[in-house]
């Protein structure tokens, strides 16, 4: 059964993950970009992984390449479960 | 060999702790990095070397690689900056199975949460490359990159064929060994299925009750440059790989030839490459695995190739069989050996058996009374597959 996708908790579950991939918890922010984080396209995959298992939205291709920032990313799942 | 291959920076991670002279001072000095009837790198801490990101991208036997080419660059000189054109620096680093580990893990998670829990990373970190991989990109390298994967001679190909690379002038510089991380479920129960472990949990290379061989685990790396470029830079020359020999039995996938034909065909092959005969070797590194069949049959190849006085020691009696890293791990503590004229002793020979009548240097390291010669060794790799690989190393 996928959570509840509210924008707080797509939050949680990036910021947790993150660090898990080597990122500086302290960082984190919604207008950091990946680049800055060194977070790079197999981070992106285990990312996508993580989100897709916990609120079953699927990432793929075409929009992981449109995400830059964590605010990005967490939209993007929000609106898809939309 | 016409260019000379020279050997600058060595750098080991095994079951006898972290560091290349860690490895040969607690041979030397009788150690054994066996417990509980395995050869696990206990003191290797991934996190005390890399970073979280480079431990979660990397399997183990990456890892050790990655370390221990740390190791093996800073002695060469190279940890600023690199001597030579990124493109002319070669990476290549032999394994016998790769990341093992990492596909035995993601396999459970594909049998008990399905395909989509297998993780992204699987393939980039189980492929037998993943070492060559990591070490080219941790350190710049841009030459030809690449793994050899012969079972258990993988890291003597490796060396071998990266001294080629510079001779034929592919490389100016190589970096190149072996790695292995295998003391996994799987691994173990198909070494044992096939009644090649040892029951005992004994490495007793040569002795008369050996049954089979201890696995290990671990990595060296060692940083080759064309000689006259070295000398030129300045750099210190720990040894010379003087001569490579390789040969494959064509006989059976795991038993090697009951007289020793393909072994003694490398070991040959090496003696001839470096122009030496088999009164100029002074000391033998066996492969010595403490298998009933390995034990007997590279004691008639070594006795065919070099006679029957050459002392001869087997690394595995202090470490086990550290599989594709064997080759590499061998050749290391065997510079180091060379340098001090030490013969490292065979652990746990106790029991002479009928045939095996070479000297063993049981037990005790031995200094070699060379009387200012060179010393010149042999160490021997053969593999699964009947593949045979041999490197002939010379210390001034």
């Amino acid at each position: 059964m996928a959570a509840t996708v509210t924008p707080e908790a797509v939050e949680k579950t990036v910021t947790e993950a993150l660090p898990q991939f080597g990122v500086d918890e302290s960082q984190i922010t919604r207008d950091a970009t990946f680049e800055e984080l060194d977070v790079d396209s197999l981070d992106l995959a285990e990312l996508s992984q993580i989100i897709e298992d916990e609120y079953g939205v699927q990432l793929k291709g075409d929009d992981v390449g449109k995400i830059k920032t964590v605010g990005d990313a967490i939209d993007l799942v929000v609106s898809r479960a939309g | 060999m016409n260019r000379e291959i020279v050997v600058t920076g060595v750098g080991a991670v095994t079951p006898l702790g972290v560091g290349a002279r860690t490895l040969y001072e607690r041979w030397r000095a009788g150690e054994s990095g066996i417990q509980d009837g395995k050869g696990a790198a206990t003191e290797f801490e991934p996190t005390e070397h890399l970073t979280v990101k480079e431990v979660r991208r990397a399997d183990r036997f990456s890892q050790f690689a990655m370390v221990a080419s740390d190791e093996a660059l800073a002695e060469a000189g190279w940890k600023d900056e690199l001597p030579y054109e990124a493109d002319r620096v070669a990476t290549l680093i032999g394994t016998g199975i790769g990341g093992i580990g990492t596909l035995e893990a993601q396999h459970k998670m594909l049998l008990e949460k399905g395909p989509k829990a297998v993780s992204p990373l699987s393939i980039p970190l189980l492929m037998g490359n993943a070492a060559s991989a990591a070490v080219s990109m941790r350190h710049g390298l841009r030459g030809h990159s690449f793994a050899t994967l012969s079972a258990c001679a993988a890291g003597a190909h490796a060396i071998g064929t990266a001294a080629r690379m510079i001779q034929t002038g592919d490389a100016d510089a190589v970096v190149t060994g072996g790695s292995e991380a295998a003391l996994t479920p799987l691994a173990t129960a198909a070494f044992a299925a096939l009644d090649a472990l040892s029951d005992k949990g004994v490495s007793r290379p040569f002795d008369a009750q050996r049954d089979g061989f201890v696995m290990g685990e671990g990595a060296a790396v060692l940083v080759l440059e064309d000689g006259d470029r070295a000398r030129e830079r300045g750099a210190t020359i720990l040894a010379r790989l003087a001569g490579y020999g390789a040969s494959s039995d064509s006989y059976h996938l795991t038993a090697p030839e009951k007289d020793g034909g393909g072994a003694i065909e490398a070991m040959t092959q090496a003696l001839r490459d470096a122009g030496y005969g088999p009164q100029d070797v002074v000391y033998v590194n066996a492969h010595g695995t403490s298998t009933p069949l390995n034990d007997r049959a590279e004691t008639i190849a070594i006795k065919k190739v070099l006679g029957d006085k050459v002392p001869v020691s087997s690394l595995k009696s202090a470490i086990g069989h550290l599989l594709g890293a064997a080759g590499a791990v061998e050749a290391v503590a065997t510079i180091l050996a060379m340098r001090d004229r030490i013969a490292p002793p065979t652990l746990n020979y106790e029991h002479p058996e009928e045939g095996l009548d070479l000297d063993y240097v049981p037990n005790e390291a031995r200094t070699l009374d060379i009387n200012g010669k060179k010393a010149v060794a042999l160490s021997n790799a053969f593999g699964f597959g009947g593949h045979n690989a041999v490197l002939c190393l010379e210390v001034a």
